[in-house]
This record gives structure tokens, C-alpha cells and sequence, in this order.
């Protein structure tokens, strides 16, 4: 029944809307027609009546909704559904008194669509707002349950016991749920850092090899292939990493006498690498591409060799630029999921060998979140905690990224004069 | 005074041997990065090309009272452990649906089980000695074969490798990207237009700029996190559905819409707009009749890459649960799902050997239909891009 | 001639007032005047003619030159061959299908200032970029024929651009100074080339070419900031200085006060006389007052055609072919 009633609303509105719209246009068609100059065309006043009855009565609808929501009391759908009627109505009648000769239709739709357009960008600032709230009311329930201190400090990540003691049945001091974060930072910290190994080095390189030494030909046959290699989903990475790069990795240091395991760093953080670079490739070739011609001739004007002028030159320009790439990169790398969650361990591990299972962030948040666990346990709220770190970290480095490419810009605006 | 040429140029070779040394590096970082993408795709062809081929039989099959009861029995003793599962289940349905075949023995072909399917491939395989026997032998007299496989497309999520495919993921990838751009596309051009036609220059303008950019290099499983605390726990919409997977996507999609759109949006030349205003255009008259219009192929243009993007996305849809086991494809929006990048993960967590060929197959439909997005955004914006 | 003048300083204090433009006018009158008398032939173009071997201030008695084959540029067999810097013969220039240079011919003299002028897209710059191939930068560009330059052909495959450009620098038309500070942007290409070794050299050869280019006095105490800092003039004449430093053959200019202020503009132009002493300069100029104030010699193209090469008094006053004087007198152009 309940399920028949929205779509039944809906088209209610509709029919509402149109009729409105029509009454409208008639009205203002008549009285144009009678000869009396108007300030609107007649579909100006039609598009205002529907705004008026139906667009009130949608906005009035949805208002009392999120705010009975908020308040969290049950939400009577009949009568939010007969209030918007009401409304409706309502609004049509007042609206029908105003198609006359000295009203401005046309502003008056102006007014409404630019709120609309206002509101729609409002939108992007309360996800970030969501996103916040989300994340730092379920941290400060987790760190209600946990020290702060503990969780910054701990070397001992291991949420398991939690929901015994959710349940009231934690017995032994042993099988005390901790949560120190410390080995899933180190964990992600070393993907990241073989990723940006990886990916720096060959992004940049290839955009300096397009940008600078590439004929056309060869550019326009490498643009796809960075193309394609930003379009692949990074769940297919994972797959990737897991079951070609983590064997090929314990057979190759098998070789060299080495013990890897099969959930080892590397193999996470070189692919995670090869994820990264047409990344870090694109943007170092905007930065390159943006560092002014005139100052590679000026350089070449004076007998500079072609690398000199690259290394002394070019480079030193594109800094910031390619700093910012790099920040934004880290960032990327930080927040990355589904590779690290299929070819990474499970296991917090802090260690320096990356051939050994290490864990990250995120993909404790995935495993936090993932299994049949009560919403309000330790374990679960832990992954808010984290989540909320990874936000702040990443927020950061945003900023500087950002930062630091507006700086870049402005240089060279004020160098060409 | 100066150098003569030979002089000077004896002295060079040293720097331009730097030069080359730099010149190969960097073309050698170029060429690492194609044989990356070269040994990448190579391997998932490798890995999933046979998942599009599927080991089937040619039995009798004997439809008595017996096998109503117990549908191992309308096979010979020595296939039971051979033809998938599946069909037997199948049995009585079948024979409720079709009386006629009470008492009738018909040579049919029907599914293998994956451990058959994977011998056919010659791939590792749990068969013992004597069953692989007794498969070469069909082969040779033509009771054996490999076949397109039609059930990777046809059916949904299975317990069983041999009848698993890729249907329900598929529409419920189809079902929250319609969410996602039915929500993200709007608002995105929506934002957009304000921010580049409406919006006066002050501080909650730049505000909101800042934090679009921002919101664009947000980690994407954050918004899981965002999707499983508001739109779950708050707006108390069902987990698990398109509905929320859709909500979620449709937030991390937005920022990319928005810059897309910002970008077409300000390559339309101003003269445009002053032509507009000139003959007395409002200002939304002269954005929806005069910019928008020409501004279109850009924004498709983005959208697509953005929608290519929101299907290929996977953590956020797992932390809002949308890696359900789903054997039955659904058309609901409300209903658990699962989306095709879910389904590969979810398969590739399984430790058998038949299920990472399917994970394989199935990223490489997934990859197709990416690249096939990407194309289409790429021509679209070669065919209508306009220089002004 | 030897009028090294102490004007580039003043001038930015000045302002660009008649008094000095006058004084200019004076100066290079004078001068020309030893070289009047030049002949032309009709409508055919004309060259210079007198072989000033050691700078045009050499009062040469003009001789009557026969033009070869009709070619803008009539050879001048009884010029000494070591006061000829650069030498171009039928040279071709191809951007694409479009061809940008048709066979030029041309002699660029040791020690004196040399002025292209014409209408916009006349080639000058192309020809001034194939000086030093800095057209080698533009894919689509396509050249052939012969540039002489000590005795080597520019535009063989075997020579090396890299020695070339050591030889022949170049200013451009807008500053383009390195991000980097005034003393690295004079010091960089000399260390890049050892012609300097420790700090004390590479210190000596900066002020000696900042005070070549008339800026050390303005920058001497703050060598170690960025050149970017720097007023626009003052920045060209630290590209100058820059292009100074690696004591080249030739220098060339393209169009280098066009993006800047009268003063600015003044003092440049003065720095140009005065650096011919040990330069060679090839100057573009939109600015054919320009031309008249600093160029011993001056070249006038047309459509990727010399129409006429000679003395820039000549050139000026008694133009040889209509098209030039039409330019000349602002019919077009």
C-alpha cells in the first residue's frame, strides 16, 4: 500500500503542477488578449503558478521531513502527503491572485531558480558536513569506550575480543580487545611509501619523456594508454596484485633465499604504484606544459643542452607543481581500499620488511565494517576512528597540494609580463 | 676570440651523452608504463577468456518416478559426480512443469561440474584418475565439449562455479548507476552553473569551490563511511540496496560533475552571454537557451567519465553492504544487491580455482564496458569539441 | 665609432624626453653621413656595399653594386670575407605547405648592428630564428640552404646546435629570465659551458656582463634575488646580460623592446650601439624609428622576400624600390 502511495503522490503533483501551469498561462493569455500590456509572458506566469503551488508544497514536504527525522520522532507519511496537498492548493490560489499586468513573473521565477541553483551548491558542503559528522560523532563514541592516548600510542591492534565484551562476556584480561593504531599507520605508511616508489619515478618520467622529448606521433599513442590505465577500477588491481604480483613476489625472493609472504607490502604498493602513476603522469604533464615556452628557448637560445635545460630549468620551475602532484598522490595512496584489502594482510604487523603481512587503515575499516557485528561495538565505532584520521591526514595534504599549485600558477601569471 | 665550432663542439660530448641519458630514463619510464598495461591486461585475457566457455556433456538422462524423488538417480552411476549439481535440482521442477517426460530417457546435453569444466581446460582439478579417463573417452566420441557460456550471463551469483554469473550483479550495477546520475548529474550541472554563471565572488563562493576540489580527492571509502552513519543509520534507508549504494556513489561522483561542467561551462566565450544579455535575456534565459546548449558535449563528456568511474567503484558500495550473495538477478531498489566490481571481489575471495577464472571473466566485462564509456566520452569530445 | 654612451643609465631617471631622442638622432646621422653616396640600381634592391672591416664606423667609399640575377640581395665580392659574420644563400623556410622564406640571400657584417624590418608575418623573425635554428623547435618547420658562419654551414646536419647557439645568442621579445637569481641567470650557461671555474671567476664575469648590459649599478646589491623581481627593462637587460656572458659572435634580437616602456626601450637601444663594439647584432624591430636610430645596415622584407638590403641611411632616405618606401613612409605595413 505504502509502497503504491509515493508513486501515486508523485503523479498527483504533477497533474497539480500542470494545471497550475495552465490556469497561469490562460489567465495572463486572456488579459493579454484583452489588451493590457503585461510585464511577463504568459508562460512566465504559468512556470510561477506551478513554482508556487507544487514547488512549495515538494520544499514544505521535504523541510518537515528531515526535521521530524532530526528529531528522530516517527514520521506520519499521510499526513505529510495531505499537508503537501494542502499546500499545493494553497499555493495555487494565492499564486493565481498575482497573474496581473504589474507583476514580474519573470523575476520572480529568477529569484526561485537562483535559490534552487544556490541550494544545489550547498549540497557539496554538506557532504563534506556529513562526512565530518559521520565520522566524528562515531569517533568520539568509540573514543568514549577507548583512550584517545591509547589508540594514537598503541602497538597492539586487535579489535577481535570486543564484541565479547559487547556482550558482557570478557572474562580474562587477555582477551581485552586493543585497539592501538600504530601498526595499521606503519602498514599503510610503507605501502605507501613503495607505491610513490613506484609511481613518481615512472609517472614522471613518462610526462617528461611526452612533454619534452616525445614526437607527436608517440604522444598521441601514449595518451590512451594512460587513459586506460586511469579507467581501470582499482577492485581489478586488487585482483591483480593478489593473484599474479604476490606470487611472482614470494617466487622471486624465494630465489634470492628470502621468506615472503604471500600477503606481503610489496606487492600491494607496486601495484598500487602502477595504479598511481597515469595520475601522477597527467598531472605533471598539465605542470610541465604550464611552464613557459620562453623560458626553454632562453635557455636553449644560450648553448643549454636539451637535459641541461630539463634538469636546470624546466624542473626546478615545475617544483611546486610537481610537489602538489605528488602530495595529491600520497593522498590517493593513503585512501586506497580495495588493493590493499584483497592483496594485503589482515594482520597488524609493524615491521620494516615488506615482505612481510602488513595491514593498513583502510582495510581494517573495511573488516571493522564488514562482518555480522553489532553497530554500537568497539570494533565497529574503531573504523569511524580511523576513518576520521584518514580524514584529517588527507585534508592536509589537500591543502598543501593545492596551496602549493596556487602558488605555482601565480608565479608564472606575474613572470609574463 | 671565441671558439671556433669544432673547438666548442669537442667539449660537448659529455653533455649530450647526459642528454640522451635522460632522454632513454624517461623513455624507458613511458615504455615501463605500456608494458604494465600490456602484462596487466594480458594477464586478466589470460586468466578470464575462459570463463566465456563452459564444459558440457551429452548424457542420458532417464526421468522416472525414482528420479523425482531423488534426481541423482536419472544418471548413470558413473556421470553423478560429474554434471553439475544444478541440474539436478532442476529435475523435478522439470518434470512438474512437462508431465510428458514421467518415463522417458532422453540423451541430452547439460552442464559439467567446474571440476569437469576445469579438466576440459586443462587446468588443476580435483577429478581422480578414472573420471578423467572416462571424460577423454566422451570427448573423443563427441560427448564432451567446450561451449560459449551462456549461464555467465544468464544467471546470477551460485554457490557453484559452473552456474554463477554475472546477471544480478550486472543489474544492480545498472540499477545504482541510474540512482547515481539521476541524483549527481543535476545537482552537479546545478552547482556548476551557479558557481560559474550565478555566484557573486565572495567568501562562501570560494568556500564552496575549495571544498568541491577537496571533496574530489576525499578518499572514497569515506564516503561508505558517510553512506553506512547518514543515509543508513540516519535516513534509515535499507542497506545493502541500489538505493543507497546510488545515494552514496551519487556524493563522490558529484565533485567530478561539477568541475566537468565548470570547465564547459567557461570555455563558451563570454561574447556569447553579452549577445544574450544584449537582447534582454535574464540571466537564467541566457544560461539555459545560450550557454548550456553549446556547453552539452562537455558535459556529457564528464559525466561519462564520472558514471565510468561510479561503476568501477567498489569500498564505499562495501561498507553500505552491497556485497550481498545474490543467485536471483532484482529489479528493486529497495532489495539487497550486488554490483558487478562487488561480485568480483567477493569472488575473488574464494579459494576455487573455477571462481577466479569467473572473477577474471567478469572483470573482464567490467573493463569492457569501462573502456568502452571511456571511448564513447573521448570521440564525444573529439567530435564536438569547439574551438572558439 | 666611438661614442660608447653613459645614456642608458640616466634614462630611467629621465624621462624620454625630445633632448635625448635628439641627441640620438645627431649621433646616428653623423655617422651615417660616411656612408652616403650609396647607389641603387632602379627598381632593383640594393645592398650595402662599403666593407667596413673593423665596424662601420670606417668611413668606405661606397662603390656601385651590380645586383646578381635579379636576387634582393646583390653579393659583394670585394668585401673583406672576415668582416662577414653570418652568410645566407637561397634560403628556404617551410612552415607545413606554407612557405615562410623565399630564397633569401643575405650578408650580416662583423661588429655592426643589422635591423629587419617589415609588416607583420614577413618572415624577419623566421630569418632571425634560422640564425641560431631555433626553428629546429617548430616540428613543422622545414629549411634549406646554406647560412655561413665561420666557414661551416649552420644548417648541415653535423653541425651542433648546441656549439652554434654558444656562438650565436639570442634575446627574445618578451624578458625571460630564469627563476632563478640575477647571478645564477648570468652565471648558469657559462658554468654549463666552463668558461668559468670557481666562484671568484664566475663573480668577475658576472659583473662584467651585467656592467656590459649597463645593470650592475641597479643590481649589484641584490645579485641574490630572484631575476623575476626585476622591473621589465631591467629584465631584458638582464637577458642581455645573460646572452653577454658567453662573449658570442653574434647576438641576436627579436623585437626585444617591444613589450616594454619608452625608457626601458632608450636604454636598450643604446646598449645595442654600444655592444656592437664586440658583437655582431641582428635586431628585429616593428619600430622602424628603431631601426633608424641604431642599425648600421637594415633589410627590409616583404612576404618572405628581401626587397631591399643596404646602409640604413640609404635605406631610410632614398629607399631603391616602391615597396620599401611605401612601408618606410606608413603607406602600409
Amino acid at each position: 500500500m505504502l509502497d503504491y502511495l509515493l508513486p501515486a503522490f508523485i503523479v498527483l503533483m504533477a497533474g497539480l503542477g500542470t494545471i497550475a501551469f495552465w490556469m497561469g498561462r490562460q489567465r495572463a493569455a486572456r488579459v493579454r488578449a484583452e489588451g493590457t500590456a503585461m510585464r511577463s509572458q504568459p508562460g512566465q506566469y504559468g512556470w510561477f503558478m506551478s513554482l508556487a503551488s507544487v514547488g512549495a508544497a515538494t520544499a514544505i514536504i521535504f523541510l518537515c521531513w528531515l526535521a521530524l527525522l532530526i528529531t528522530g520522532s516517527p514520521v506520519p507519511l499521510y499526513s505529510l502527503y495531505f499537508i503537501g496537498l494542502a499546500v499545493a492548493l494553497l499555493g495555487m490560489g494565492l499564486a493565481l491572485r498575482y497573474v496581473r499586468p504589474d507583476f514580474h513573473a519573470r523575476s520572480a521565477i529568477e529569484g526561485v531558480i537562483r535559490f534552487m541553483l544556490a541550494g544545489a551548491a550547498l549540497i557539496s558542503i554538506l557532504t563534506t558536513l556529513g562526512i565530518l559528522v559521520s565520522v566524528i560523532s562515531e569517533a568520539i563514541r568509540f573514543f568514549s569506550m577507548y583512550s584517545f592516548w591509547d589508540f594514537i600510542t598503541g602497538t597492539q591492534w586487535n579489535p577481535g575480543a570486543s564484541f565479547l565484551e559487547a556482550a558482557g562476556r570478557s572474562s580474562s584480561a587477555s582477551s581485552q580487545a586493543q585497539f592501538g593504531s600504530l601498526p595499521l599507520f606503519a602498514g599503510t605508511f610503507m605501502i605507501t611509501l613503495i607505491a610513490m616508489l613506484v609511481a613518481i619515478p615512472v609517472g614522471l618520467g613518462s610526462a617528461i619523456y611526452m612533454v619534452e622529448f616525445a614526437p607527436r606521433g608517440v604522444r598521441q599513442a601514449f595518451k590512451p594508454v594512460l587513459e586506460i590505465l586511469a579507467g581501470i577500477p582499482t577492485v581489478v588491481y586488487g585482483f591483480f596484485a593478489a593473484i599474479t604480483v604476490s606470487p611472482l613476489i614470494v617466487d622471486i625472493a624465494g630465489f634470492f633465499g628470502l621468506e615472503a609472504s604471500y600477503t606481503n607490502a610489496l606487492s600491494p604498493g607496486i601495484v598500487m604504484g602502477i595504479m598511481i602513476i597515469p595520475f601522477i603522469s597527467s598531472l605533471s604533464d598539465d605542470v610541465l606544459h604550464s611552464v613557459p615556452n620562453s623560458l626553454r628557448q632562453g635557455a636553449l637560445a644560450l648553448g643549454i643542452t636539451k637535459g641541461e635545460m630539463i634538469r636546470n630549468v624546466v624542473l626546478p620551475s615545475a617544483t611546486p607543481g610537481i610537489i602538489s602532484a605528488s602530495l595529491l598522490a600520497v593522498s590517493r595512496a593513503l585512501g586506497e581500499t580495495m588493493i590493499v584489502v584483497m592483496a594485503a594482510g589482515m594482520s597488524p604487523n609493524l615491521t620494516a620488511n615488506p615482505l612481510e603481512t602488513m595491514t593498513t587503515v583502510t582495510v581494517s575499516i573495511v573488516s571493522s565494517l564488514t562482518g555480522d557485528l553489532s553497530f554500537g561495538s568497539a570494533h565497529t565505532l574503531s573504523a569511524f576512528a580511523l576513518g576520521l584520521v584518514l580524514f584529517a591526514v588527507t585534508l592536509l595534504l589537500n591543502l598543501v597540494s593545492v596551496f602549493m599549485i596556487n602558488h605555482f600558477r601565480e608565479k608564472y601569471r606575474l613572470n609574463t609580463i | 676570440m671565441a671558439q671556433s665550432f669544432d673547438d666548442i663542439t669537442k667539449q660537448l660530448g659529455k653533455r649530450h651523452r647526459r642528454t640522451r641519458r635522460l632522454k632513454l630514463t624517461c623513455m624507458a619510464a613511458m615504455v615501463l608504463s605500456a608494458v604494465f598495461l600490456v602484462v596487466f591486461l594480458g594477464d586478466m585475457v589470460n586468466r578470464g577468456w575462459s570463463a566465456f566457455q563452459q564444459g558440457r556433456m551429452q548424457i542420458e538422462v532417464s526421468y522416472t518416478e525414482q528420479s523425482q524423488q531423488m534426481p541423482l538417480t536419472a544418471v548413470d552411476e558413473q556421470y553423478r559426480q560429474l554434471v553439475s549439481r544444478g541440474f539436478f535440482r532442476q529435475i523435478p521442477q522439470r518434470m512438474e512443469a512437462d508431465p510428458e517426460l514421467l518415463g522417458t530417457t532422453r540423451t541430452q546435453w547439460v552442464i559439467a561440474r567446474s571440476s569437469v569444466d576445469q579438466y576440459l581446460k586443462g587446468r588443476e582439478n580435483s577429478l581422480s584418475e578414472q573420471q578423467r579417463q572416462l571424460i577423454d573417452r566422451m570427448v573423443e566420441q563427441g560427448n564432451a565439449k567446450l561451449a560459449f557460456n551462456t549461464t555467465f550471463f544468464t544467471t546470477g551469483d551460485s554457490r557453484m562455479a559452473e552456474l554463477a554469473g554475472i546477471l544480478s550483479a550486472a543489474l544492480g550495477t545498472l540499477l545504482t548507476i541510474i540512482v547515481t546520475m539521476a541524483i549527481c548529474f543535476p545537482i552537479g550541472v546545478m552547482t556548476a552553473v551557479y558557481l560559474e554563471e550565478f555566484a557573486p565572488d565572495n567568501r562562501f563562493t570560494r568556500l564552496i569551490e575549495v571544498n568541491i576540489n577537496n571533496l574530489a580527492a576525499v578518499p572514497s571509502i569515506l564516503f561508505g563511511l558517510l553512506g553506512l552513519a547518514i543515509f543508513i543509520s540516519f535516513f534509515g534507508v535499507p542497506r545493502s540496496s541500489p538505493l543507497v549504494g546510488g545515494l552514496t556513489l551519487s556524493l563522490m561522483t558529484l565533485p567530478m560533475i561539477i568541475i566537468s561542467t565548470r570547465a564547459a561551462l567557461r570555455s563558451v566565450p563570454d561574447s556569447i552571454r553579452h549577445a544574450a544579455f544584449g537582447v534582454g535575456c535574464t540571466r537564467w534565459q541566457v544560461v539555459s537557451d545560450h550557454v548550456l546548449p553549446v556547453s552539452i558535449p562537455g558535459i556529457l563528456t564528464g559525466s561519462i567519465i564520472g558514471l565510468a568511474q561510479a561503476m568501477g567503484e567498489t569500498a564505499p558500495l562495501i561498507i553500505v553492504g552491497m556485497v550481498a550473495f545474490m543467485p536471483d538477478p532484482s529489479f528493486s531498489l529497495t532489495q539487497a544487491a550486488t554490483v558487478l566490481p562487488a561480485q568480483v571481489y567477493s569472488w575473488a575471495s574464494l579459494p576455487n580455482q573455477a571462481f577466479q577464472e569467473k572473477t577474471a571473466g567478469g572483470i573482464l566485462v567490467l573493463l569492457a564496458v569501462l573502456i568502452t564509456l571511456n571511448a564513447a566520452a573521448v570521440l564525444l569530445r573529439n567530435r564536438f569539441e569547439r574551438r572558439w | 665609432m666611438k661614442q660608447p654612451n653613459t645614456m642608458s643609465r640616466q634614462a630611467d631617471a629621465i624621462s624620454p624626453g625630445t633632448v635625448e631622442d635628439s641627441e640620438h638622432d645627431a649621433m646616428y646621422k653623423q655617422e651615417h653621413s660616411d656612408r652616403e653616396g650609396v647607389t641603387n640600381t632602379g627598381e632593383s634592391p640594393v645592398r650595402p656595399d662599403e666593407a667596413g672591416s673593423q665596424g662601420a664606423t670606417d668611413s668606405n667609399k661606397p662603390e656601385r653594386q651590380q645586383p646578381s640575377n635579379g636576387e634582393p640581395v646583390t653579393r659583394n665580392t670585394k668585401v673583406d670575407h672576415d668582416s662577414i659574420s653570418l652568410s645566407a644563400s637561397d634560403l628556404n623556410l617551410w612552415y607545413g605547405d606554407h612557405q615562410a622564406l623565399k630564397s633569401l640571400s643575405m650578408k650580416v657584417y662583423a661588429n655592426t648592428v643589422t635591423a629587419l624590418i617589415g609588416p607583420s608575418g614577413c618572415g624577419k623573425s623566421t630569418f632571425l630564428r634560422c640564425l641560431n635554428r631555433m626553428n629546429d623547435l617548430i616540428p613543422s618547420a622545414r629549411v634549406e640552404g646554406n647560412i655561413e658562419m665561420d666557414g661551416r654551414n649552420v644548417n648541415s646536419k653535423d653541425m651542433d646546435v648546441v656549439a652554434l647557439r654558444r656562438r650565436v645568442g639570442m634575446v627574445f621579445q618578451n624578458p625571460n629570465p630564469f627563476p632563478k637569481s640575477i647571478f645564477e641567470n648570468v652565471a648558469y650557461a657559462p658554468r654549463m659551458h666552463d668558461i668559468v671555474g670557481g666562484r671568484a671567476e664566475q663573480e668577475e664575469l658576472v659583473e662584467k656582463a651585467l656592467r656590459d648590459a649597463g645593470l650592475w649599478d641597479e643590481v649589484k646589491d641584490k645579485l641574490h634575488q630572484p631575476g623575476t623581481s626585476l622591473s621589465g627593462g631591467q629584465q631584458q637587460r638582464l637577458c642581455i646580460a645573460r646572452a653577454v656572458a658567453l662573449r658570442p659572435d653574434v647576438i641576436l634580437m627579436d623585437e626585444p623592446t617591444s613589450a616594454l616602456d619608452p625608457i626601458s626601450t632608450a636604454t636598450i637601444e643604446d646598449l645595442m650601439v654600444r655592444l656592437r663594439e664586440e658583437f655582431t647584432i641582428v635586431v628585429v624591430t616593428h619600430n622602424m624609428q628603431q631601426a633608424a636610430r641604431v642599425a648600421d645596415y637594415t633589410s627590409f622584407f616583404h612576404l618572405g622576400e628581401i626587397i631591399e638590403y643596404n646602409d640604413t641611411t640609404t635605406l631610410f632616405e632614398k629607399p631603391a624600390t616602391r615597396k620599401a618606401e611605401d612601408y618606410i613612409t606608413g603607406r602600409y605595413g
